[in-house]
């Protein structure tokens, strides 16, 4: 069959729908090992699209490429927690023996190498993705028989010897990924009564599902923390047929593994969460946002839902009720961390590039394909199975006053027990420390790079939406490591992840980068300081999504938190002359073209 | 007491910022009265001849010249303004920030469409200062105290912070001096 061919059956396979270009591509991809330009303009025909909008796509997300790749596409971690577990050396070696530098393919077509952000790995780094397949624990004498396996298989499957605990070594996963679960709470990892939570949804109107919801308190898991019963209120009483249900499991802030634990330990409880919801809100249809990260998933989470509809928990007349129809699809992601944001994967699901939206309105209000919409994470919708289940009462009594429940948090870094602690919220700091093993951490990230940095003295603070709020990333720093090359890393994340939309983040996190090098290479004078915050400031405040409101923090937290590091590495100086600037160095490619040395500075 | 000095230069600017300069009209009989010219374009002078009060930088570094030039006026003045967005940001000069010295070169000299070079040489007498790598506003060279938006900022722009700046008072720039669209 001519490549022509095979994207038009691709296209029909979706129904020729725009809204599902992301699908489209994805297979072509997968079909062709890249998206070939020169088929734009037949994809967009057959998509009923614009060729922009399919070239737009490709060239958004970092796992579609318009050039062909590697049979095998080798993805390596290069968050600062692998890179402090040795993901550099494990990326020279994959270098050496491939013969190529990161970025580039072999000639003769076999693999390609790239860095990528964070894949959920964070507590068995270094980590990397194999096409689909994750690969953990690396290091560089492991990268030669990696190699070999592969050249000999090309399924990067087959080197899965030893599958991980759990839901890892389901036969539709097989993966050597562990769920390092080290503390189970009674809300989401204890053993839980299957469909109760449905069930007893099911024997109350939807105004007092949302009733209940409300009095739990159950605060939103994966961003600023809205109480999901209002969501689910707003949904419900907004305009419009349609409503439709979004599961977040795109889970991209560096160093939160949570959700790949409960999407393989829990799936079936996220789902009977989302159904509630869909009880409540009147949806008929549901998504789940997969990270691409998490393909391996994928499969398993199919199962699920297949298993669901065959026992009438998913589909037409749910449990035996006349007229309580819903569905859900699994909508995969291409590798975008702002996708995480509600409106981008809004846009992704329907098939564009991940463009954060303007807010209002609010996906309550006007969401996928402008309807209202509810978006959760995937813990949300777990832990409101177990609200309908035992009760908005036990939920509120657990955690503390503003913040109920438990917290899935996900701690990597240079602790002992690195893995999945879930505790109620109001555990402390030094609490966490001491569970993982990391009495003596220097610093302790909370939240991701998009969170804050803290020092010793505040160990003492609480994780809860009243002081220190987390997705559930907790990156532990002991004292052997340079606190400037965290940030550094923390602002090389944003740097690539920003969508470019608007000024502020796109232009603003490069020069609070560029700034921050030059200190940390001794170049700098106290003005930096204050040059860094101020342009910090205007890039919280002037951004448009999220991801450019948080970007800064990185450096002003650490502004904040250590400024004794900062204060010794800066000098100052009263030439007036910039430190930074070095005219011989700027004067080099000229001396090169025309052959003699600068008369005013060679003397 | 002696008036204060003022020095003014253009670095890679296109001296549109100094007519801007000159088109405080007559109100520059008045400014002469607040202050003297020292080194600068208005009045042909090429050395610093005193230390300066203010100077008035109009453009970026381009070359290694205007390295040098910036340097001495750094030396020399009190207070340093950054006149114009050449100066502020690169302005036009720096778009050529994206290409290699090389290629541009080779387009302006070598192989540009209209361009006759059959010996292939590039503009290399000692007399012309070297290029930089790059195009850097002022404040990357040297410290820069102030900075006054604007292609070019206007006439009464520059009256306005000259005047208070010499008369020690605070420089008031409402909205309208300091709108461009
Ligand atoms: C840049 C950015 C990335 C985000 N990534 C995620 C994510 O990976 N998972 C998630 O659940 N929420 C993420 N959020 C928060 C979502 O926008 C949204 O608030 C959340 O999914 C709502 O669900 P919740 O109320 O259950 O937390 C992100 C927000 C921003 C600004
Ligand atoms: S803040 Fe950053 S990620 Fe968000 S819209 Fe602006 S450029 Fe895009
Ligand atoms: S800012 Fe405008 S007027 Fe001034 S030198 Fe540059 S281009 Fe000319
Ligand atoms: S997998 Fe590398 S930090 Fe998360």
């Amino acid at each position: 069959m001519g490549d022509a061919m095979k994207i038009e059956q691709i296209c029909k396979s979706f129904n020729n729908d725009r809204t599902r270009l992301m699908d489209i591509v994805r297979t072509i991809q997968e079909t062709f090992g890249y998206v070939p330009p020169e088929h734009y303009e037949l994809i967009a025909r057959e998509a009923n699209t614009h060729r922009v909008e399919v070239e737009s796509v490709v060239s958004f997300y970092s796992f579609l490429s318009d050039r062909k790749q590697g049979g095998v596409v080798l993805r390596l971690c290069n968050d600062i927690i692998d890179r402090f577990k040795g993901a550099d050396a494990v990326a020279e070696a994959f270098e050496k023996e491939l013969g190529i530098s990161m970025g580039e393919t072999t000639p003769d077509g076999l693999f390609t190498l790239e860095w990528t952000a964070c894949i959920g790995m964070s507590d068995q780094a270094p980590a990397a993705l194999a096409n689909d397949t994750v690969l953990t624990h690396l290091t560089p004498e492991k990268v030669p028989g990696i190699l070999e396996a592969l050249r000999k298989n090309p399924d990067p499957q087959a080197l899965v010897a030893e599958c991980g605990d759990g839901g890892n070594a389901d036969p539709l996963v097989k993966a050597m990924v562990q769920n390092n679960i080290c503390e189970r709470g009674e809300v989401l990892l204890a053993d839980n009564d299957p469909e109760a939570g449905l069930r007893k949804a099911m024997e109350k109107t939807p105004e007092e599902v949302i009733a209940d919801m409300k009095e739990s308190g159950l605060r939103g898991r994966g961003g600023a923390g809205f109480l999901a019963g209002l969501k689910w209120e707003f949904t419900r009483n907004a305009k419009g047929d349609g409503k439709y249900i979004l599961c977040n499991a795109d889970e991209g802030e560096p160093g939160t593994f949570k959700d790949r634990v409960l999407l393989t330990e829990r799936a079936d409880l996220m789902i009977e969460g989302m159904t509630v919801a869909a009880y409540c809100i009147g949806a008929e249809t549901g998504i789940v946002y997969l990270r691409a990260e998490y393909a391996y998933l994928r499969a398993l989470l199919e199962e699920v839902l297949n298993r669901r509809r065959a026992a009438g928990l998913l589909g037409n007349s749910i449990c035996g009720r006349d007229g309580f129809n819903f569905d859900i699809r699994i909508q995969m992601g291409a590798g975008a961390y702002v996708c995480g944001e509600e409106s981008s994967l809004i846009s992704s699901c329907e098939g564009t590039r991940g463009d954060p939206g303007d807010r209002p309105p609010f996906p309550a209000i006007a969401g996928y394909k402008v309807a209202p919409t509810a978006v959760n994470n995937v813990e949300t919708y777990c832990c409101a199975a177990r609200v309908m289940d035992k009760g908005p009462v036990w939920f509120e009594n657990i955690g503390t006053e503003h913040s109920s429940g438990t917290k899935m948090l996900s701690i990597c870094g240079d602790c002992e027990r690195p893995g999945i602690y879930e505790l109620p919220f109001g555990v402390t700091v030094a609490e966490l420390l001491e569970k993982v093993g990391a009495e003596n951490a220097a610093a302790v990230q909370i939240g991701g790079p998009s969170g804050q940095m803290l020092d010793r003295s505040q160990y003492g603070r609480a994780i809860s939406f009243e002081d220190l709020p987390t997705g559930g990333s907790i990156m532990v720093f002991g004292r052997q490591r340079d606190l400037l090359e965290v940030v550094d890393a923390f602002m090389e994340f944003f740097v690539d992840e920003s969508c470019g939309y608007c000024v502020p983040c796109r232009v603003g996190n490069v020069l609070l980068r560029n700034r921050l090098e030059r200190i940390r290479n001794g170049k700098g004078i106290p003005e930096d300081l204050a040059y860094l915050e101020k342009l910090g400031i205007s890039t919280r405040r002037m951004s448009r999504c999220g991801l450019g409101q948080t970007s800064p923090n990185p450096i002003l937290s650490t502004l904040e938190n250590f400024r004794p590091i900062y204060n010794a590495l800066v000098r100052e100086d009263r030439s007036g002359l910039a430190k930074s600037f070095d005219v011989l160095r700027a004067v080099e490619p000229a001396c090169e073209l025309t052959g003699r040395r600068s008369v005013i500075f060679h003397a | 007491m002696s008036k204060p000095k003022v020095a003014t230069t253009s670095l890679a600017g296109c001296f549109g910022c100094h007519m801007s300069l000159l088109d405080i009209d007559e109100r520059i009989l008045e400014l002469v009265e607040l202050i003297d010219f020292d080194k600068s374009p208005i009045d042909d002078i090429k050395t610093f001849s005193n230390r300066c009060a203010v100077g008035l930088v109009e453009g970026g570094c381009c070359n290694e010249e205007n390295v040098h030039v910036l340097q001495e006026f750094r030396k020399h003045c009190d207070v340093l303004i950054s006149f114009g967005d050449c100066a502020t940001m690169g302005g036009i000069p720096a778009m050529r920030n994206n290409i290699p010295l090389t290629e541009c070169f080779d387009e302006a000299y070598r192989s540009g469409l209209t361009v006759y070079n059959p010996d292939n040489i590039v503009p290399n007498d000692p007399e012309l200062p070297l290029l930089l790598d790059k195009v850097y506003p002022a404040h990357e060279v040297v410290k820069m105290d102030y900075f006054l938006p604007g292609c070019p900022p206007s006439a009464d722009t520059l009256w306005a912070v000259l005047t208070a700046l010499l008369t020690n008072q605070p420089v008031e720039l409402p909205y309208e001096l300091l709108k461009y669209d």
